[in-house]
């Protein structure tokens, strides 16, 4: 009954099962969307807790982060990329809480506060992507 | 040598056994041939007649011993259908026809490629199949080798490909030789796979055979096509051809049956609103077998300057074509008035979304209203057991047909509904698409960058490095097994049906390692370059078929996508953590493959195969790939092994 009711609400979430080579449509928006937060100008991070980059990258492998957004956080068919410049500290926190996408919730007992601020002070401090112009791989 | 060429093999030991009761009752070495039968006797144990416990050994032997064995025919059979090979695990349930092929068909055409599992056989002639367009066969020994061969043969079947399955057995119970013949013979072979191929049969003599193996063909490759089974008796491939059998061959002609089409109605109607339509979108999986299928769908897109979402079931639409918008695909369908599904797998999951995270729900990804027309061959053709028909979708327009014969006359109705004012609003529309895609290969190529140098080698920078040293030949993608996050789709330029085959099908893991052997195998004539991404999980299900690669020298490089671990299972355990709110940090517990990492380098080296690897460095791997591509060149196979990102 649960499942029924459940389904029977048409939720506004981002989500899809339509691959397009595989890739799941959902995933592709949300790729996009990564893509224009890039351009997009930075986001605001006033009051944002330093965080330890180093221990924020360890985490970001035991806690399973890397196995969507890859090591170095750059993203791939199963999940967006979240560096370099990564959202905000905020949507960041509030985001891992409560997803609106495949990513499963990360609760308080999961994950604590202040391992979320090691993460992304690890997604902050990753380097910006080469110019795509100097990778002649890319140019053929 | 024969003494008696007319007695096959049940005969002569049904006889044997009357003429040992019959000595024994004599006590007098009379010729058999000469001997009446004993007289009637009251059924039952104490009474029946006294039969040596087996036939004199050498009085077999002498009967047996023939030019002419059933098998022989057999391969007559598989030679007219031009069946290049038939790809095998050795098994003595079909020794009889295995000698024919070799000896008597000279082992050519069809050829004997000698497999070390069947589910490897299974799927080489699966990707064999999707390079040439017509089915490969297969030899698999009695129950356990079609037990071996069951997943790929379900496979296929999801796949919709074509593949002449024969599996060995040894009916008559009274000439199995004792123990394991028994374990291996079976009444009704078929059955554990009948839910999952098209047709079968156990043809009961050599001309039941020629008409069985021709029939068996047309079905497999009437679409839908799929797999079909023919159970082989041990006798008739091993006993003489009998005077009055030999009277009654004949091979029957075998014609092809033409795709079925649209019905007129529904492709006229279709056609109209595809014309009528603001924001068509055309979305293909399992469409194109052909160039000409890709031709065609290129016309059709061009015609209406529609968008085309490739979901790579075949290779059906040029990646670099401005109109492929294959990564676009919600924003499309939510602003879409009509859908064109050509041979979708599952209609309902292309416009429809579903999520499985705390709580599962699903919603239409198209707003209402909007007209839906499907063509596949699917509808068809439909079992109930094995669910891979995917949920019921509500469409508008249902047309049950193979949409690559469909196409034409699609084409030709839109021509005949287009109007000028149509024509020029396309064209605009068009500018916009081709912008779109312009913009999405920007995009595609500058997040490859991200990580570019990152060790593990991120999938992005492996799929480059392998287009690099291709681009320049006429290269076949044969495999990609493992999740490379659709690189490949995104940055290479893909304009030849035979370049992308598509995936397994069913899903069943252990598909891309063998699929790589098979797709070369088919290329190796035309002097393609076959290329495969292998999976590492992928890879450690049936090894042995690197061995078969090295020692029919099938030219492939293969370049291992080594994550290290099964990562889609990986994040399914991790969402089950996350649920029941214990946590992800032991999802690695029986989804990885590490302690101790697999050396695959050394695992196909022992079988032959040129490898390098692992790789780390992402410096190292293009000059990698030159050395193994210059061993491919000579005609061998060549792995090279990449420490990957995860996706």
């Amino acid at each position: 009954m649960k499942r029924q009711f459940l389904l029977t609400f048409a939720f506004a979430w981002v989500s899809a099962v339509v691959c397009a080579w595989g890739v799941p449509i959902a995933v592709a928006a949300q790729q996009a969307a990564g893509q224009q937060q890039q351009n997009a100008a930075p986001p605001q991070n006033a009051n944002v807790p330093p965080g330890n980059a180093a221990n924020g990258r360890k985490l970001f492998v035991s806690f399973g982060c890397y196995q969507c957004h890859g090591y170095e956080a750059q993203g791939g068919s199963a999940g967006p990329r979240l560096a370099p410049r990564p959202i905000a500290y905020a949507q960041l926190m509030k985001y891992v809480r409560h997803p609106t996408g495949e990513m499963p919730p990360f609760t308080e007992k999961t994950v604590k506060d202040a391992e979320l601020t090691d993460i992304y002070a690890f997604l902050r401090g990753q380097p910006a992507a080469p110019d795509v112009d100097k990778i002649p791989l890319l140019k053929q | 040598m024969k003494k008696n060429g007319s007695v096959d093999r049940r005969d002569f030991l049904k006889s044997a056994a009357v003429t040992g009761a019959a000595l024994v009752g004599s006590a007098a070495g009379a010729d058999a041939q000469t001997v009446p039968a004993p007289a009637a006797a009251p059924a039952g144990p104490a009474t029946a007649p006294i039969a040596p416990r087996e036939a004199d050994p050498s009085l077999e032997a002498d009967i047996v011993t023939t030019d002419r064995p059933g098998g022989d025919f057999m391969v007559d059979v598989l030679k007219s259908l031009n069946l290049e090979y038939v790809a095998a695990n050795p098994g003595s349930s079909f020794r009889g026809i295995h000698e024919s092929i070799i000896n008597y068909g000279n082992n050519t055409a069809p050829e004997f490629i000698t497999c070390c599992h069947e589910e490897s056989s299974v799927a080489m002639a699966h990707a064999y199949a999707k390079v040439e367009g017509k089915p490969m066969a297969v030899l698999v020994h009695g129950t356990v080798g079609l037990q071996h061969a069951s997943m790929a043969m379900y496979n296929a079947y999801c796949d919709r490909v074509p593949i002449i399955v024969m599996a060995g057995n040894t009916l008559d119970a009274t000439t199995r030789r004792p123990g394991v013949e028994w374990a291996h013979s079976v009444q009704d072979a078929a059955a554990m796979v009948r839910d999952y191929i098209k047709w079968d049969d156990l043809p009961w003599s050599l001309p039941h055979f020629a008409e069985s193996t021709v029939r068996a063909y047309k079905v497999a490759m009437t679409p839908p096509m799929m797999p079909v089974l023919l159970v082989l008796d041990g006798g008739l491939q091993e006993d003489p051809i009998s005077d009055e059998v030999k009277g009654r061959l004949r091979i029957p002609k075998l014609t092809l049956t033409s795709p079925p089409q649209g019905d007129a109605g529904a492709v006229a109607e279709a056609a109209r609103l595809l014309v009528g339509a603001q924001n068509p979108v055309i979305i293909a999986d399992r469409l194109a077998r052909t160039q000409a299928g890709m031709a065609h769908l290129v016309e059709l897109a061009e015609l209406l300057q529609a968008p085309v979402i490739d979901q790579g079931g075949r290779m059906n639409f040029p990646s670099q074509h401005p109109l492929n918008l294959s990564n676009g695909g919600r924003a499309l369908l939510g602003n879409a008035d009509v859908v064109l599904g050509l041979e979708l797998t599952d209609f309902w999951g292309t416009v429809d979304s579903f999520r499985d995270s705390l709580i599962r729900s699903s919603r239409p990804l198209t707003k209402p209203g909007t007209k839906l027309i499907s063509i596949t061959a699917g509808d068809l053709f439909m079992k109930s057991n094995y669910q891979d028909f995917q949920r019921y979708p509500e469409v508008d327009i249902a047309m049950a047909a193979d949409a690559e014969a469909t196409l034409p006359s699609l084409i030709e109705a839109v021509k005949r509904a287009m109007t000028s004012d149509r024509k020029t609003a396309f064209e605009a529309r068009g500018k916009k698409l081709a912008e779109q895609h312009g913009n999405a290969l920007d995009r595609s190529r500058s997040d490859a960058a991200v990580a570019w140098d990152a060790s593990p080698v991120s999938t992005a920078r492996l799929t480059a490095e392998i287009y690099n040293v291709i681009r320049n030949e006429d290269w076949s993608l044969v495999s990609a097994s493992g999740n490379t996050s659709n690189w490949d789709k995104r940055l290479w330029k893909f304009d030849k049906y035979y370049q992308w085959l598509g995936g397994s099908g069913g899903a069943g893991v252990g598909y891309g390692a063998p699929a790589a052997v098979g797709g070369a195998l088919a290329n190796k004539k035309h002097g393609r370059l076959s290329v495969a991404i292998q999976g590492d999980g992928d890879f450690m299900y049936a090894p042995g078929v690197w061995w078969t690669a090295a020692h029919h020298k099938i030219p492939l490089l293969a370049v291992m996508h080594n994550n290290r671990a099964y990562h889609q299972e990986v994040m399914h355990v991790q969402r089950m953590g996350n649920r029941h709110n214990r946590g992800v940090t032991r999802a690695h517990i029986g989804t990885t493959l590490e302690d101790p990492f697999i050396n695959f380098a050394q695992i196909v080296k022992g079988m032959g195969v040129y490898s390098e690897g692992p790789i780390t460095n992402p410096n190292d791997l293009g000059p990698a790939l030159k050395r193994a591509l210059d061993v491919v060149k000579k005609g061998e196979p060549a792995l090279v092994d990449v420490v990957t990102q995860p996706r």
